[in-house]
């Protein structure tokens, strides 16, 4: 049985509640910090952890902290981005419904860290319950002296805000969240400047995943080196996995990373195995925007290693044999998916979601999916597959922001590994869009 | 300074400079093309990615390359920098799929485009793309969108450049037109069927790099290289308008003005709109000699020459043409 460090009260009743939380050990961290610890000791503590960016970058969040810049006199800023909306991930949104005083006590803690005196909870604006719950919280905190001024007699002062987002996946993208936040349209910003120099109000900030701050009160009350002996070589601490798909049990589930894929998948503990008694076809480890690995190489590596749920393992390959652990959207397919219509889907999400600011992503997305809903619904030709790649190819690296790898990656991945059901839905239109046409062959990997 | 070296020539350019601008001192064919960059407008850059260089050290310091193509026109500079714009087969490949995934949603009305001859992705498209596309899906389109009496918003044609609005951000008080909806669905509107009327609006007709914004007052009159483009100047009452233009004469006729332009298409400094729709004739101007034009520019390949008229044709001519032409010579202009 793993760990729990996050989720080990998630089931208290009333835990939502501050009473409750504090009961059970709540805002211990903030007592920590503000009266034992200064700032930097706390950063150290964070950077001894190896905690990494749990929103997908997997960046290690101490070092990032680190590069805060912290000129004389201008205030500076911790934004949680609590936008969570990348499909197959959906963990956030239960953390702060569930433990809403968890994220406000990490904010608290890290914001003393970073020395934020202001901070805010940037939350998905279709989250209007979530958004309540945080809000009955934060009063909760301020009665209670966690926030406002003078924290626990510290002379720290700290207000914190929730925000709720305009409804787009690109306001997810931490330079467009602050844009949104300023009350302008969710465009990323060009970087270089970095948020860590000029970021909200074009003051220093630093822009944390929801799970990453909920983190920090464990790191603080444990200490970073109890923690970073959790999980396996850089992959440290627990991770939550939302895990969806065609699976016996899907749901949110806490590990400890480094364990195997296969046990993730098939053991009783987490996801129970795929439904129906089916095989595995394929699986997106980390959120649809990561690269889709088929059966053979999510449970194993190209060199026949057990894959593990790290970021290392999961990369293990690159983009050829490899995926990304991302931000934990675990989707499982069984042997009946069909890999071009999920790739379609996947590609109508990101065309309908991009900002349309740079070239290459506005017309490119939308490329993509035309030519994708064409071969789906049998009037695909011999060369589409080849302008598919190139096209994701002409993407890649070229926008200003991830959005644009987001949508060509699955397109990539999915050519890569399952060419040849691509061709045959080509070349058999009538039997390929026949309602619950399976694909009768096995994916060839290139 | 910092000292970077582009396509393998050094140059010394003082902190905080673009690599783009850095490639400006350098001059010549080696300058990326930008199609969103607008050096007189803050925050412009970084849209179009037509100025994708290679970063082969990102400085002397730090000497790795960088992972991805940047856009030069965004990126600073940095002591020990080396890029690579056209020595490199990576950037030009990219140039190609920039130049498809443009044409993707742009027509290629040149022929009937009022832009033609003095459009920068004709000349982008010219320079860097190839003549076939791979594209074969449905295209966007729009129906006509009036926005008022002086400029034409041509969306069809639109390339999401954001220079428009940031001329109108910051150019214009009380804003009116701006991006609505997102993707490839986005586009440039007045938010309600608005028009856009204020002293300086006529200048995103200059910052358009395409034929989406044209002058109501010119559209459809002549094909640039048929005019003749004339200095000018005049005293102008708005304090914010400098005064100084180009007339384009067909002719005796001014048939627009415009804002005087650098060699990288970008205005030297902005005109009122009574300096642009109202004042078209040559009285109203102090005249100071033939502008120049460069960028390859179609109008500067034509030579403008005194007309020619053989004795046979003189002949012909009515008193009154013989009068005319005595009186008023063509002006002898261009090279």
């Amino acid at each position: 049985m793993g760990r729990k460090l996050l989720t080990e009260h998630i089931n208290v009743e009333g835990i939502d509640t501050f009473e409750v939380y504090r009961k059970h050990g709540g805002y211990r961290s903030v007592e920590k910090a503000l009266k034992t610890m200064t700032p930097d000791e706390v950063v150290e503590e964070v950077k001894k952890s190896g905690l990494r960016g749990r929103g997908g970058a997997g960046f290690p969040t101490g070092m990032k902290w680190s590069f805060l810049a912290k000129p004389e006199g201008v205030p500076r800023y911790l934004v949680c981005n609590a936008d969570e909306s990348e499909p197959g991930t959906f963990k956030d949104r239960q953390l702060m419904s569930k433990l809403p005083h968890l994220l406000i006590e990490g904010m608290i803690t890290s914001s003393y860290a970073l020395g934020a005196n202001t901070s805010y909870i940037y939350i998905r604006g279709e989250l209007l319950y979530v958004l309540r719950i945080l809000e009955k919280a934060i009063a909760e905190a301020y009665a209670a002296g966690f926030l406002g001024k003078n924290i626990l007699g510290s002379g720290y002062d700290l207000d914190l805000y929730v925000h709720p987002g305009g409804g787009a996946y690109i306001c997810g993208e931490e330079t467009a969240l602050l844009e949104s936040l300023e009350g302008k349209r969710g465009n990323p910003r060009n970087k270089p400047p970095f948020p860590a120099v000029q970021g909200l109000y074009a003051r220093p900030t630093v822009v944390n995943n929801v799970e990453s701050i909920a983190a920090v009160p464990v790191i603080v009350n444990d200490g970073g080196d109890e923690y970073a002996k959790i999980g396996v070589g850089r992959s440290t601490g627990t991770k939550l996995i939302s895990a969806c798909g065609h699976l016996n049990k899907p749901g949110i589930y806490e590990i400890e990373l480094g364990v195997p894929v296969e046990e993730f998948i098939y053991s009783d503990e987490y996801c129970g195995g795929i439904w129906k008694g089916r095989d595995l076809k394929a699986v997106v480890a980390g959120g649809s925007s990561v690269p889709i690995l088929p059966k053979e190489l999510i449970l194993k590596t190209a060199a026949g290693e057990p894959r593990l749920m790290t970021y290392e393992s999961l990369s293990d390959g690159g983009f050829v044999t490899g995926t990304m652990l991302g931000s934990g959207g675990f989707i499982a397919m069984d042997e009946t998916t069909c890999i071009v219509r999920n790739t379609w889907n996947f590609s109508r999400f990101y065309h309908h979601e991009s900002c349309g600011q740079c070239s290459p992503c506005r017309e490119g997305t939308g490329w993509l999916e035309k030519i994708l809903h064409r071969i789906e619904h049998g009037h695909g030709t011999e060369r589409d597959i080849d302008v598919l790649a190139s096209v994701a190819k002409q993407i890649e690296g070229n926008t200003i922001c991830p959005l644009g790898e987001a949508a060509a990656w699955p397109v990539s991945a999915a050519i890569r590994h399952f060419r040849d059901e691509f061709e045959w839905h080509i070349r058999n239109p009538q039997e390929a869009t026949r309602p619950g046409a399976v694909y009768p062959g096995k994916a060839v990997l290139v | 300074m910092a000292k970077i070296t582009f396509d393998g020539i050094e140059v010394d350019v003082p902190d905080g400079t673009t690599i783009l601008n850095a490639a400006r001192t350098i001059g010549g064919g080696i300058v990326p093309p930008a199609m969103c960059y607008y050096t007189p407008l803050k925050g412009s850059g970084g849209k179009c990615r037509a100025c994708l260089v290679r970063v082969a050290a990102g400085s002397a310091k730090d000497p790795r390359p960088m992972p991805k193509l940047v856009a030069s026109c965004v990126t600073p500079v940095q002591d020990g920098m080396v890029v690579e714009n056209t020595t490199s087969e990576q950037v030009l490949n990219v140039r190609k799929g920039i130049v498809e995934m443009l044409l993707i949603n742009h027509p290629l009305d040149c022929p009937v485009c009022d832009q033609a001859g003095e459009c920068d992705l004709q000349n982008f498209a010219f320079e860097h793309g190839v003549s076939t596309t791979r594209y074969e899906e449905e295209r966007r389109t729009f129906e006509k969108i009036d926005i008022g009496p002086l400029i034409q918003l041509h969306m069809t044609r639109c390339i999401l450049c954001y220079r428009c609005v940031y001329t109108a951000d910051q150019l214009t008080e009380k804003r009116v037109h701006g991006v609505l909806g997102r993707g490839d669905a986005a586009e440039i509107g007045t938010y309600i069927e608005n028009i856009i009327d204020n002293e300086f609006s006529g200048n995103v007709i200059d910052v358009c790099p395409v034929g989406a914004l044209t002058d109501k007052t010119f559209r459809f009159k002549q094909r640039v290289w048929f005019t003749k483009p004339v200095n000018a100047h005049r005293q102008c009452e708005n304090p914010k308008c400098c005064g100084k233009v180009v007339l384009w004469y067909k002719g005796k006729d001014v048939l627009r003005v415009t804002a005087r332009k650098d060699q990288y298409g970008e205005v030297k400094e902005w005109i009122c709109n009574t300096c642009r729709f109202d004042k078209k004739e040559t009285s109203d101007w102090t005249l100071e000699g033939p502008a120049h034009i460069d960028r390859s520019s179609v109008i500067s390949a034509n030579h403008y020459e005194l007309p020619v008229l053989n004795a046979q044709v003189i002949a012909d001519l009515p008193e009154s043409s013989l009068r005319d032409l005595e009186q008023n010579p063509p002006m002898r202009l261009g090279n």
